[in-house]
């Protein structure tokens, strides 16, 4: 295995030019599970966590180097709130969003959070200089991106005008220390209320129609929560499998919509 | 016992001397198994049967011997002796005989220079597989007659009838006992064509017997040594890379080391058996147990291992600790494609727990009375017959003190908080303290100790007073349980010397200690240790004519005439004992008999949080009273009772092996869930001392008990928090949600 440790980005990014299969490891959180568990071997290993620029974070940029601990105590409390559900301690010391944001898990914690936020994805690479992606044209299936061979992930970028009302939470099968079932991210601005979801769609999703439908109702009723339930579930689109039922999921991500709405209106 | 207990002994029984290993395995340096190694070794690895059932058409191993490193690869064919092991039944094939008949079956086994070249050989074997429908529904392979074993009990009259009637089907998943250390071996050829092998065991005598059969070797060529385990609760008790590791390092020559990871573990070693139980309970107008039926099914997967004996005791504890004359029980452990299932704490006894104590809180609501009194009215005592074998227990049994002790624990403050960590759901903020509903459940379980029907259970133990102090000599297997501790406070007790080292021989230098399991070894090596002291000790009180030994030497009304130097003038002087339990017996056609060595009762109440809307459950606390007969080492005790606990809430809520079709979908740590610290409930004791007759100072083992009742009081907690009728362990969230 040829192991290259970047230093600076553009020595990551001259690494992936030359050989473009190369794996990248930040945190480690998922490569290492599969190399250990699933004894993938590759070939060619880039090392991320040298390179600072990564790791520089501000209001309106998350370098793709940034741990969960550190998201855990940051500014967007959505995002902090998601980050202190993923994995224990030592795991969230050393993952990092640009590590979700590349594995494109359905399950994975800080996506709902990008998508409500309507986030980019800046990527770059040495021959072709640096793209920003709209995240639902980024995130394109199952653990699939639109990141080309030779490109690197830079950043999450982050729209200044993001409301300050967010809330988060996740269904699991434990208290702590768990993969996400369900998980559902919202905001609540003047322009009215996003509603993402994680794992119920092979990418994370917004509840569109739900939002739609609460953002023309000119009061929050009772009755208007309860449909907001009733819309999420029927437009997610999940899954059945080891973790959970497509009937639970569908259930769950209403009742979350429903709770994240009234909890962000208190 | 007649053993006085000496009170100037430090560390001596009733007192919570601080055991060996403990600081040493918090501190990291504790060697287990895993951490065995020497310079010139070679590693093992296995390719295992991607399919639950299918047939080996062709095997080409070419691939793995042209690989650099590789130094044998090796397959059925290659087995030295007898091609099949098994406890009870010699059933498994040591290697893939032709036909996998589960989905992880060994098939062939590589030994390298390096554990990466043995992984990438054994991956490198090409077999050729024609996959076979796999027999997964265990009421298919009932109705096909795929059985281990059937067995009826038939008590009573069987017109007797009840007034009250509740019915009930109750079902339980298979449980991965999940210990922190996974499997691990290590080979030493001894340069005459024997082996020196170091292996986690609960029982390495019986490994031994299976190993030296299947190598083709005589006893002493084979020495098994006691490898540190890193937790077993029935995982250890069969063969898992016990013979591959031995077969590679006698094909080699070299010292071969094999360790499984977690996802290899999962497949590796058996599981709790999955249940279906259909329960009828007849009561008169009174609340009075008249008359109980029920069909018991267990899945036993491919092999045979422990299965025959996991059912007799679901079978016969299908009633509980309940007096009851009428029963009607048909049991079966059926043969299928699903993974093996064998040993796992509680061993059937959980299973049916599950399942009565379900029907005992039916039957109180069916008759408008507190399901406690209703336990109370039908507890069985000593002197009482066991409802389904008529076997009349002929020692104390406080099923009502434990009832009425547990019932004395004040129930915790209600919910004032919103803390996430104290809430449904957890960090994960989904719940509200406005959405919670708090339930509260009870249940009493019962469970025998040692081997029972007719088994030839006993254990050796060799106590050497040396000038340097006492020695213990055992084969019975430390995993974790503190047995260490205990043989040394029941040395010190009775000869009145603190200096005690417990010393683990190998299979050719002490006899059979039995399996570390069935709550027996307290009982039975810590039996074995009490015999052998006291005929050492009378020994030399005897020879020196004193009334008393103590740590410096034998005393006669006070005064010391021998000194311990002495005493060994002619070097060490020992004592071994075989010490038996009272003789049991095997069933009769109608499974009445006298088929069990001793008893023990539990009780545990549960306390739940439950957001019903989305089926999540924060297990607040689990209180429990357990009879332990005599206390020897109290804070072993409590680690018993809350660490068994915690196996029962994960049984109770989280922890399910998913199997579809054969094949585990959930063999890994992030997928198979075990509590964490969040999810662990508090836990209040209360020790009951009802004195056993044959156990040393009357104590009983209690190692297994707590984890087959907290189980059924957890899920009746979650029931009377949603008034769902939850039949199934362990509750997903969508079973109370109810999609």
């Amino acid at each position: 295995m040829e192991f290259v440790a970047a230093h600076d980005l553009d020595e990551a990014l001259a690494a992936k030019a030359e050989q473009p299969d190369a794996e990248l490891l930040a945190g480690g959180t998922d490569l290492m599970v599969e190399v250990n568990l699933v004894h993938h071997r590759p070939k060619q290993v880039v090392s991320l966590r040298r390179i600072g620029e990564l790791r520089e974070v501000s209001s309106t940029r998350i370098g793709a180097g940034v741990t969960w601990s550190r998201l855990e105590r940051g500014d967007h409390r959505g995002l902090a709130e998601a980050a202190r559900t993923v994995g224990s301690p030592q795991i969230r010391a050393a993952g990092t969003i640009g590590g979700n944001v590349g594995t494109a898990s359905p399950a994975g914690d800080g996506l709902p959070w990008i998508a409500a936020a309507d986030a980019a994805i800046e990527v770059r690479s040495k021959a072709r200089g640096t793209r920003v992606v709209p995240w639902r044209d980024f995130f394109v299936g199952v653990k699939r991106t639109s990141l080309e061979r030779d490109e690197i992930i830079t950043a999450v970028v982050v729209p200044d005008d993001i409301p300050e009302a967010q809330e988060f939470a996740k269904v699991g099968a434990r208290n702590a220390m768990v993969i996400s079932t369900v998980s559902c991210l919202v905001m609540r601005g003047d322009d009215g209320f996003r509603i993402a979801l994680g794992s119920v769609a092979p990418t994370p999703i917004r509840a569109t129609a739900a939002e739609g439908m609460l953002n023309a109702e000119a009061k929050i009723t009772e009755a208007a929560l309860d449909e907001v339930a009733r819309v999420v579930s029927e437009e997610v689109r999940p899954i059945t499998d080891h973790r959970s039922t497509e009937a639970y999921r569908r259930h769950a991500a209403g009742v979350l919509a429903r709770r994240l709405v009234e909890r962000s209106l208190r | 016992m007649t053993t006085p207990t000496r009170t100037h002994v430090t560390g001596g029984i009733g007192t919570s001397v601080r055991r060996p290993d403990g600081v040493p395995k918090v501190t990291g340096n504790f060697a287990y198994a895993s951490d065995l190694h020497s310079k010139d070794m070679l590693w093992g690895a296995t390719l295992r049967s991607p399919h639950a059932h299918a047939r080996l058409i062709s095997l080409d191993t070419g691939p793995a011997l042209a690989m650099t490193g590789v130094r044998a690869v090796l397959t059925q064919d290659d087995v030295p002796g007898l091609p099949l092991f098994g406890q009870e039944e010699q059933d498994q094939p040591v290697l893939c005989d032709g036909v996998a008949r589960y989905w992880g079956e060994p098939v062939a086994i590589v030994a390298a220079d390096d554990e990466e070249t043995a992984q990438r050989a054994a991956a490198s074997i090409i077999a050729e597989w024609e996959p076979l429908a796999p027999l997964d529904d265990p009421e298919k392979a009932a109705d096909d007659g795929s059985l281990f074993r059937e067995l009826k009990i038939r008590r009573g009259d069987k017109e007797a009838a009840g007034t009250v009637v509740v019915e009930g089907v109750y079902e339980t998943a298979s449980q991965d006992q999940a210990p922190l250390g996974t499997e691990a071996g290590f080979a030493i050829p001894d340069g005459s064509g024997g082996l020196d092998l170091y292996v986690t065991s609960q029982w390495v005598h019986v490994d031994h017997r299976q190993i030296i059969a299947c190598l083709d070797m005589e006893p002493d060529q084979i020495r098994c040594h006691p490898a540190g385990i890193g937790g077993a609760f029935g995982a250890r008790e069969d063969i898992s890379l016990h013979i591959h590791v031995a077969m590679l390092s006698l094909a080699t020559g070299r010292p071969v080391k094999m360790e499984y990871d977690r996802s290899e573990s999962f497949v590796g070693h058996v599981k709790r058996h999955p249940s279906k139980m259909w329960y009828r309970h007849e009561a008169d107008a009174d609340g009075n147990l008249v008359k109980v039926t029920a069909r018991l099914l267990l899945d036993g997967g491919a092999y045979a291992h422990t299965s025959r004996a996991v059912l007799a005791n679901a079978a016969f504890f299908t009633v509980g600790p309940y007096r009851c004359d009428n029963v009607v029980v048909d049991a079966q452990v059926v043969k299928t494609n699903n993974p093996p299932c064998g040993a796992m704490r509680g061993f059937g006894a959980v299973q049916a727990c599950f399942g009565y104590e379900s029907q005992m809180d039916r039957l109180a609501e069916e008759l408008g009375v507190d399901p406690l009194d209703l336990r109370r009215q039908n507890a069985m005592r000593g002197g009482d017959p066991l409802a389904t074998s008529g076997q009349v227990i002929d020692a104390p049994l406080p099923t009502v003190e434990v009832i009425d002790a547990l019932e004395a624990i004040p129930l915790p403050e209600p919910l004032a908080s919103d803390d996430p960590r104290l809430l449904p759901g957890g960090t994960g903020l989904t719940t509200p303290a406005s959405k919670v509903v708090r339930g509260v459940g009870y249940a009493v379980g019962l469970k025998n100790v040692a081997f029972s029907e007719g088994f030839d259970d006993y254990a050796e133990a060799r106590v050497v007073l040396t000038r340097a102090g006492v020695e213990v000599h055992t084969a019975a297997m430390e995993v974790g349980q503190g047995l260490v501790t205990v043989c040394q406070q029941i040395a010190r007790t009775v000869l009145g010397i603190e200096n005690v080292a417990v010393v683990w021989d190998d299979t050719s230098h002490i006899g059979s200690a039995g399996s570390t399991s069935a709550s027996r070894q307290t009982q039975m090596t810590g039996g074995a240790v009490h015999a052998a002291s006291v005929g050492l000790r009378d020994r030399i009180l005897a020879d020196f004519g004193g009334d008393e030994l103590r740590n410096d030497g034998v005393y006669r009304a006070g005064e010391r005439i021998a000194t311990i130097d002495e005493i060994c003038a002619e070097g060490p002087v020992e004592h071994l004992v075989r010490f038996r339990h009272p003789e049991t017996h095997p069933p009769d056609e109608n499974g009445q008999g006298d088929v069990h060595a001793g008893f023990v009762v539990a009780a545990h109440r549960a306390v739940v949080d439950v957001d019903p809307e989305l089926g999540l459950v924060r297990v607040v606390r689990v209180d429990t009273a357990q009879d332990v007969g005599k206390a020897l080492n109290p804070q072993a005790i409590t680690g018993q009772l809350e660490g068994g606990i915690m196996q029962g809430v994960g049984l109770a809520v989280m922890e399910e092996l998913v199997v579809d079709h054969g094949v585990i979908r959930n063999p890994t740590f992030t997928d198979y869930l075990i509590p964490t610290f969040l999810d662990a409930p508090a836990v209040e004791t209360r020790i009951i001392e009802a004195p056993d007759p044959w156990g040393p100072f009357g104590a009983k083992g209690i190692g297994e008990s707590p984890t087959i009742s907290s189980t059924p009081a957890v899920v009746a907690a979650i029931r009377a928090a949603t008034g769902k009728a939850l039949t199934r362990a362990p509750v997903r969230p969508q079973d109370i949600v109810g999609i």
